[in-house]
């Protein structure tokens, strides 16, 4: 089982002259969890911006699951299988958790103005579906005591395994963490790190960045470095934690 | 007396119904549009001048104005689809004016700031001031009561929930798989048509429009409505459209009431007590007398 679900090949994108990007490009295989770990300034969520279609590349490709995806807008992405958590929980404060969960599943003919407006019938099915859906997400996040709530009145950690949920929703194949576990203390941490690894298969790979390395040593079965915009190198967690240029990534000196 | 007030039912439902559009486009999907009075006369003049000048039926001369607003709307939509906030405000109110003094220039089409008098009203030749009164204020209450439904309908739908969710983060409704540019040109030209009926309606009770009727304060006057019945709840729109022209029409009467009141004084009054209403409503509650609450759930719960 070594096929690659996400290639990324000489992306660059650079803003206002300073290049956050500079021909970066790894693969994340199938059925894995990858970390994404670098220095500060290494290009990590650019990266994740660029492969999720909300800031574009200006150069390279990426290629998910055999389709060239390069330039896509975010929300033909995510409807493909790929989707995104946001780093600081961007939810939808006048949302509650049950809505914002239905909101991101997929094929809901009720999301066109005209089945909305005239044959709300229409549209019932597959809400009762996606109910479903939602309140087994939720069960399985911890989130289901406060499925009625506001997104707004969540705590932190909360909202961070919401993030996690939603992008459940979509039945994705690729699910892109912003720092899952950034600002929740270290125990809901390992929680939500179990969380996401019980929900890792074959059918369903995480592709995380995080700088909170007990976690990346726990989750990740592989770990891929970035620095300066490129990538260094990969491996296994104790593999990279001996590489020399690794550390010196770490410590600002250049190889 | 009975038809003073019958038209002061038409006028809170045109209120109404010009709330209803802007709860569409800024209650539900969160675009501010400073424009609304333009789409308001793009729906009068274009049903005023196939109803005159080409002397199509009402029916007609109403359908096309609708549609001629729509239109316009799910244009300047297209147009402003990266702007947010503030520069989408900005544009919008620029487009109110545009259509205000195409309206009072443009002379050969639309009498420039003379106006189009005489629009045809419904069976009004045939019917008494009074009756005409009872029959076009039922009208507009019928007719405020069916997009009311229907806007009822859209926040309780998937596509509401889009809508809301855009309004509170545009990028983060976009990974969720959602067209977002789409929606917010559809949103856009169904508030706008709303605003088109409105105007429909103003032209033809009235019988006479002017430039002078399009004035960016009508649109500060919906905001307030909205605002202070609820921003994002149909309900809220209507209600506080009653409000405010009840205060408008209201403030006739203080003259009566209180004599030192000069003419100026007392029309002076009405723009004090809406603002002093305005203060005293989002001091207490903020969110409007009627606060948007999210709609129950279509799926039954287990």
């Amino acid at each position: 089982m070594k096929t690659e679900l996400l290639k990324v090949r000489d992306v660059a994108r650079s803003f206002y002259g300073v290049h956050a990007l500079n021909g970066a490009g790894f693969d994340v295989r199938a059925g894995s969890i990858t970390g994404l770990i670098g220095p500060n300034g290494a290009g990590k969520t650019t990266m994740f911006n660029c492969i999720s279609g909300v800031i574009p590349p200006e150069s390279g490709r990426i290629e998910f699951d055999g389709t060239d995806i390069t330039g896509w807008s975010p929300d033909a992405i995510s409807r493909r299988g790929l989707v995104r958590t946001f780093q600081i929980a961007r939810g939808f404060p006048k949302l509650t958790v049950l809505e914002t969960l239905l909101l991101h599943g997929d094929d809901q003919p009720g999301e066109r103005l005209g089945i909305a407006l005239l044959r709300p019938g229409r549209a019932r099915e597959r809400e009762q579906e996606l109910t479903d859906r939602a309140h087994d997400i939720a069960r399985r996040l911890k989130l289901d005591h406060v499925i009625g709530n506001l997104s707004a009145d969540l705590s932190g950690g909360q909202k961070k395994l919401l993030e996690i949920g939603r992008a459940l929703m979509g039945r994705p194949k690729l699910v892109l963490l912003d720092e899952p576990v950034a600002g929740v203390n270290p125990s809901l941490g390992r929680d939500i790190a179990d969380r996401i690894r019980e929900l890792a298969g074959p059918d369903l790979s995480f592709l995380v960045v995080e700088h909170d390395m007990e976690i990346v040593a726990q989750l990740c079965d592989r770990v891929i470095v970035m620095a300066a915009g490129r990538h260094l190198t990969e491996g296994t967690f104790d593999e990279i934690m001996q590489d020399r240029t690794v550390q010196d990534a770490y410590l600002g000196r250049t190889a | 007396m009975l038809s003073y007030l019958l038209a002061t039912l038409t006028f809170a439902g045109i209120y109404g119904m010009l709330a209803l559009g802007l709860n569409v486009i800024w209650g539900m999907t969160g675009m501010i549009n400073l424009g609304l009075a333009g789409y308001f006369a793009v729906g009068a003049y274009a049903s005023a001048l196939l109803t005159t000048a080409a002397g199509l039926p009402i029916l007609v001369g109403a359908a096309i104005g609708i549609a001629a607003a729509a239109v316009t709307g799910a244009l300047t939509a297209r147009l402003t689809l990266k702007l947010r906030g503030d520069y989408l405000a900005i544009v919008t109110l620029g487009f109110g004016e545009l259509i205000r003094l195409i309206a009072a220039n443009e002379i050969w089409l639309t009498n420039g700031s003379d106006g189009i008098p005489g629009i045809p009203g419904p069976f009004r030749s045939s019917l008494s001031p009074l009756e005409f009164n009872a029959l076009f204020a039922a009208i507009t209450v019928f007719a405020v009561a069916f997009c009311w439904a229907l806007t009822e309908r859209l926040r309780r739908s998937p596509y509401g929930r889009a809508l809301r969710a855009i309004r509170e983060d545009e990028t983060a409704a976009a990974v969720a798989g959602k067209k977002v540019g789409a929606m917010k040109v559809q949103a856009f030209a169904l508030g706008a048509a709303l605003l088109g009926l409105a105007g429909v309606l103003y032209a033809h009770f009235t019988s006479y429009i002017a430039p002078d009727v399009f004035r960016p304060l009508l649109t500060i006057y919906i905001f307030l409505s909205l605002t202070a019945g609820g921003t994002g709840n149909p309900t809220g729109a209507v209600l506080g459209a009653v409000i405010v022209v009840v205060i408008l029409e209201g403030s006739r009467f203080a003259e009566a009431i209180l004599p030192a009141m000069s003419g100026a004084g007392a029309a002076a009054l009405r723009e004090i007590t809406i603002g002093v209403l305005l203060i005293v409503i989002m001091r207490l509650r903020p969110e409007g007398l009627l606060a948007e609450r999210p709609p129950k759930p279509l799926g039954a719960t287990r």
